[in-house]
């Protein structure tokens, strides 16, 4: 990465920096009053105002705390019966027309339906981001376990270990490179899925701000939210990234 | 061993699917959220026969698939641009690698700011989202051309055009496909969102107005369709996948 950062070099912001300038300078040659469009400078304004009166925060807070606690539902259960299935192939065998079939259901179709059951709030946001994030969960974690050297699961038997210290103790150290890359997936999922909640149905959170922006005819503070959402996403996956690479760098050297 | 799993796999979708009409029948859960299986299969099979629900479904598959066919275009193309030069890739792709992250769904009221709410929106929104996957995947594809045979395209003097077409396509193929089945996942939950949004008719619109007037029945009959068509479409492609790729396999 870092060496085709350093390849790329300065030719890459040349684009998105000149297109920026371009669009400041000609709305400041020809003031538009839009419904779309917007001076980047007053989107950087309208961003650094809603973090500096603490409504950024706020929405942020409202977002994550949504996806992390469908994350951790929905991936929690997900990572259980991966386990589960990655260890016994009879169970998987026996669940996997149930989840081929329930699977393929699109996350946002659940929108209505959560809405249905909990109305507005965080509760029907948490379901739809739980049921989304279980399914990879559920696949990544047991394509890790059945990945873990079948040896250490000897070395169990001979111990006389009982399952849930053979979970503990081996199938999960060993497993648990592979789980992370799972974990970061699922965090970036959650985060789009929470955002496309709020778009769509929930009143809370960016989201919802973003719509809001747009619909009271404020471009300006639509693409500061929009920024937020990007910034928000790209630097929780680059953190977690960082994280993988500094714990698992050796046990995932052979992977990109 | 085979028949055996199969046999399980079969038995288990059975006891989950009489486990949710023995919650239904009695009434652990208000019929107001959960309809039972025989509820739900009434009004599937009444929206099917009686056309409303069958319209519905075509619509959302149509924008679907007008949508994924879009962005597969564009992403072979500008995948196939980026990928074989250098050059434009030094240019364009941090300015890519900058928009990429955006949730799709995100581009939706940008989107609504811009065009309005039109079909030509939601198209736009499926396009700008399920492009990614097939870029980055094409991308990749020509970028990993195996450089004996560049020196190949040089001594048989390929126009790039050519080269492109003859080399650089069906090298980058199995990446694209791969790619292409991703974004049409991508691709259907963005025509829900977009329906949803934009109050265009479909499948996303219908459940939405079902569940806002208490017909579970009639919303887990839209959701068991929306279901279907993504294990359909995913099946199809995968079929397709297999086939376009078996030269690959010796």
């Amino acid at each position: 990465m870092r060496s085709i950062l350093d390849r790329l070099g300065w030719r890459g912001w040349v684009l998105p920096l000149t297109l920026l300038v371009l669009a400041e300078a000609a709305m400041r040659i020809h003031p538009v009053e839009s419904d779309a469009l917007a001076r980047p400078t007053d989107v950087l304004n309208a961003l650094a105002q809603g973090i500096a009166n603490g409504s950024v925060l706020r929405l942020s807070a409202q977002t994550l705390a949504a996806a992390l606690a469908g994350l951790a539902l929905g991936g929690g259960l997900g990572l259980a019966a991966g386990i589960w299935f990655g260890l016994s192939r009879a169970a998987s065998d026996a669940a996997s027309l149930s989840v081929e079939l329930l699977r393929p259901v699109p996350s946002v179709a659940l929108i209505p339906l959560s809405m249905l059951v909990f109305g507005f709030g965080f509760r029907m946001e948490i379901a739809v981001i739980a049921f989304t994030c279980f399914w990879p969960m559920l696949l990544l974690s047991q394509a890790a376990v059945r990945n873990v050297e079948p040896r250490l699961l000897e070395v169990a038997r001979v111990l006389g270990f009982a399952w849930w210290e053979r979970v503990l103790k081996l199938i999960l150290p060993a497993a648990l490179p592979r789980i992370f890359v799972a974990f970061r997936l699922c965090v970036g999922i959650a985060l789009v899925v929470a955002v496309t909640t709020e778009i769509a149905a929930n009143p809370q959170g960016l989201g919802y701000a973003l719509m809001n922006a747009q619909q009271s005819l404020r471009p300006d503070l639509m693409f500061a939210m929009l920024l937020w959402i990007g910034l928000l996403g790209w630097g929780l996956g680059a953190g977690l990234l960082l994280l993988q690479r500094a714990w698992f760098r050796h046990s995932l050297a052979q992977q990109p | 061993m085979k028949t055996r799993a199969i046999v399980s796999s079969v038995s288990v979708s059975v006891a989950l699917l009489a486990l949710w009409g023995v919650i239904a029948k009695l009434e652990w859960i208000s019929p107001i959220f959960l309809p039972g299986p025989a509820a739900t299969w009434q009004s599937l099979s009444d929206g099917l026969r009686h056309g409303e629900l069958l319209h519905l479904t075509l619509g959302t598959v149509e924008r679907m698939a007008y949508g994924w066919a879009l962005a597969s275009l564009i992403g072979i193309a500008l995948g196939a641009l980026i990928g074989i030069s250098p050059l434009l890739r030094a240019w364009l792709q941090p300015t890519l690698e900058l928009i990429r992250p955006l949730p799709a769904s995100a581009i939706v009221p940008v989107a609504i700011a811009f065009i309005g709410l039109s079909p030509a929106m939601v198209l736009i929104v499926i396009a700008f989202g399920a492009v990614w996957p097939v870029l980055l995947a094409t991308t990749h594809g020509f970028a990993n051309i195996e450089p004996r045979l560049h020196e190949v395209g040089r001594v048989l003097r390929l126009s790039p055009l050519a080269f492109i077409v003859k080399v650089g396509l069906p090298n980058a193929m199995p990446d694209a496909l791969a790619g292409m089945r991703l974004s049409l996942t991508v691709s259907l939950i963005l025509a829900i969102v977009g329906e949803m949004l934009a109050s265009q008719e479909g499948l996303g619109l219908a459940i939405l107005q079902a569940a806002r007037s208490f017909r579970s029945a009639d919303l887990f009959a839209g959701v068991v369709l929306l279901g279907a068509i993504g294990f359909v479409s995913n099946s199809l492609l995968g079929m397709a996948e297999r086939r376009a790729l078996k030269w690959k396999q010796i």
